[in-house]
C-alpha cells in the first residue's frame, strides 16, 4: 500500500526527502545551537557587568528577545515543517497568533501603569495593607 | 508521487471536493490544538510580565538559578538551565528524526529515534524535579520583621528580595523578602510545562511501542508519529519563551 494514497485530504504530495533532509535538520540544530550560546553569552555578559546603563541593558535584552524569536522560527518552520505546507494552512496558523501583538503591550503597559500609581499614589490606595495593629485595612482601588 | 510545485500554485483550494490546507484532519487539528495551547502558555506568561512590570524590584535571575547538581555552592549561574535547554533542543532533533524515518517507513528508525526523544524527556523531567527541590529546600537568611529567618522558594515565600545593607549571615549578604508572586509564576509556568513534557513522554512512550507492534507498518504510513513530533516540537517551542522570560531577561 503506498503510504501517500492513503489520506484523501491531501490533494498535492510532497515526496519524502532523502539525504538532504537529513542535512537541512543538522544544519538548523547547529543554528538553534549557536543562537542559544549567543543569548546565554549576553545573559552572562549582562551578570558580569552589573554596572551597565538601563538602555544597554534593554539593548540587551531586546536583542535575546529577537534571537528567542528567530530559534522559534527554526523550530515551526523546520522541525515542525510549517515551512512546507501550503499557503493556507501557514496562514491560518500564523494570522491568529498576531493577538499576540496587542496581548502583550497592552498587558505589559498595565503593569508599568500599575507600578507608576503604586509609586506615586502610595501603597495604601492600590492594595491591601495591614496597619500597625495588625488588622487588614481595606481600602478601594485607585479611581481616576 | 511528486507533483510539480505548480501543480499547488495552480490548484483551486477554495473550490471544493478537496481539503484547502493539504494535511490529514488530525493534523490539521493537531495544529488548532497547539495553537489554541499557545494561547494558554501566552496569558500565563504576560500575566507574569504584567506582575514583573508592576514591580519596583524583581529577583536577579543570575542569583537565583546558580546550582547545578554535585557542584554544591558554587556560583554558577545560567548552566543548569543551559544544560536542560540544549537536552530538550537534542531530544527535538531525534524527534524529527523520528519523523523523518517514518516517511520512508523504516520501522527500525523510528524505534531507535523514539526511544532517543523518550530518553531525552525524562532527563530534562529529571532536571527539572532536581531543580524545583533545590529551589524549594534550599534556605536563604532573609530578614523578616527585624529578625533573621532562614526560607527556600515556594510559592508563598520568596527570599530573594533586595540586600540588607551590611548585614551578613554565614559569608551571604542577608536579603529582605522578595515579591511573593515570583514563586508562584515559576512554579506554576514552568510546572505547566512540565506537565505538557509528561504527557509528551506519555505519548511518545505509546507512539514507540505502537510501532514496535507494527500498528503502523500495517496501517501502511507513520502519520501517528509526525502528530505525536508536532506535540514534542512544541512543548520545546514553549521552553524557548520560559526559558527567556525566567531565566535570561
Amino acid at each position: 500500500m503506498d503510504h501517500h494514497q492513503s489520506s484523501p485530504e491531501v490533494t498535492v504530495h510532497h515526496a519524502p526527502g532523502g539525504k538532504e533532509v537529513v542535512q537541512k535538520i543538522i544544519r538548523t540544530t547547529v543554528i538553534l545551537s549557536v543562537i542559544t550560546l549567543i543569548e546565554l553569552a549576553l545573559g552572562f555578559g549582562m551578570y558580569l557587568m552589573p554596572d551597565l546603563s538601563s538602555a544597554i541593558v534593554l539593548f540587551i535584552k531586546g536583542a535575546i528577545v529577537i534571537l528567542s524569536l528567530l530559534k522559534a522560527f527554526y523550530i515551526v518552520g523546520v522541525f515542525m515543517h510549517l515551512g512546507e505546507e501550503i499557503k493556507n494552512l501557514i496562514m491560518t496558523i500564523i494570522v491568529p497568533l498576531l493577538l499576540f501583538v496587542w496581548f502583550i503591550a497592552a498587558f505589559l503597559w498595565d503593569g508599568s501603569s500599575w507600578r507608576m500609581l503604586r509609586n506615586t499614589q502610595g501603597k495604601s490606595k492600590t492594595e491591601q495593607v495591614v496597619n500597625s495593629k495588625g488588622v487588614e485595612n481595606k481600602t478601594p482601588a485607585v479611581q481616576h | 508521487m511528486a507533483q510539480a510545485p505548480a501543480a499547488e500554485m495552480e490548484t483551486k483550494w477554495w473550490s471544493g471536493g478537496k481539503s484547502p490546507f493539504n494535511v490529514e484532519y488530525g493534523k490539521l487539528m493537531m495544529w488548532y490544538f497547539l495553537m489554541s495551547d499557545a494561547f494558554t502558555f501566552g496569558a500565563f506568561l504576560i500575566s507574569y510580565g504584567t506582575i514583573r512590570f508592576s514591580q519596583n524590584f524583581w529577583p536577579d535571575p543570575n542569583k537565583v538559578f546558580n546550582a547545578f547538581p554535585f557542584a554544591g555552592h558554587a556560583n554558577l549561574p545560567l548552566a543548569f538551565v543551559s544544560l536542560m535547554t540544549f537536552i530538550l533542543i537534542v531530544s527535538s532533533v531525534t524527534m524529527v528524526l523520528a519523523v523523518h524515518a517514518g516517511h520512508h517507513n523504516d520501522k527500525k528508525g523510528v524505534i531507535k529515534w523514539m526511544i532517543w526523544t523518550i530518553v531525552g524527556g525524562i532527563a530534562f523531567l529529571a532536571c527539572q524535579a532536581w531543580e524545583w527541590t533545590h529551589l524549594i529546600t534550599g534556605d536563604h537568611a532573609v530578614m523578616i520583621n527585624g529578625v533573621v529567618e532562614h526560607i527556600g522558594t515556594t510559592v508563598s515565600k520568596n527570599p530573594w528580595g533586595p540586600e540588607v545593607a551590611g548585614a551578613m549571615h554565614d559569608g551571604h549578604h542577608v536579603t529582605t523578602t522578595g515579591p511573593v508572586a515570583f514563586g508562584g509564576y515559576f512554579f506554576g509556568i514552568t510546572g505547566f510545562h512540565g506537565f505538557h513534557v509528561l504527557s509528551g513522554v506519555v505519548i511518545n512512550i505509546i507512539m514507540l511501542i505502537m510501532t514496535m507492534n507494527g500498528v503502523f507498518e500495517k496501517r501502511g504510513h507513520y502519520l501517528m508519529i509526525e502528530k505525536a513530533g508536532l506535540y514534542w516540537h512544541f512543548v520545546d517551542l514553549v521552553w524557548v519563551f520560559v526559558f527567556l522570560c525566567f531565566y535570561l531577561i
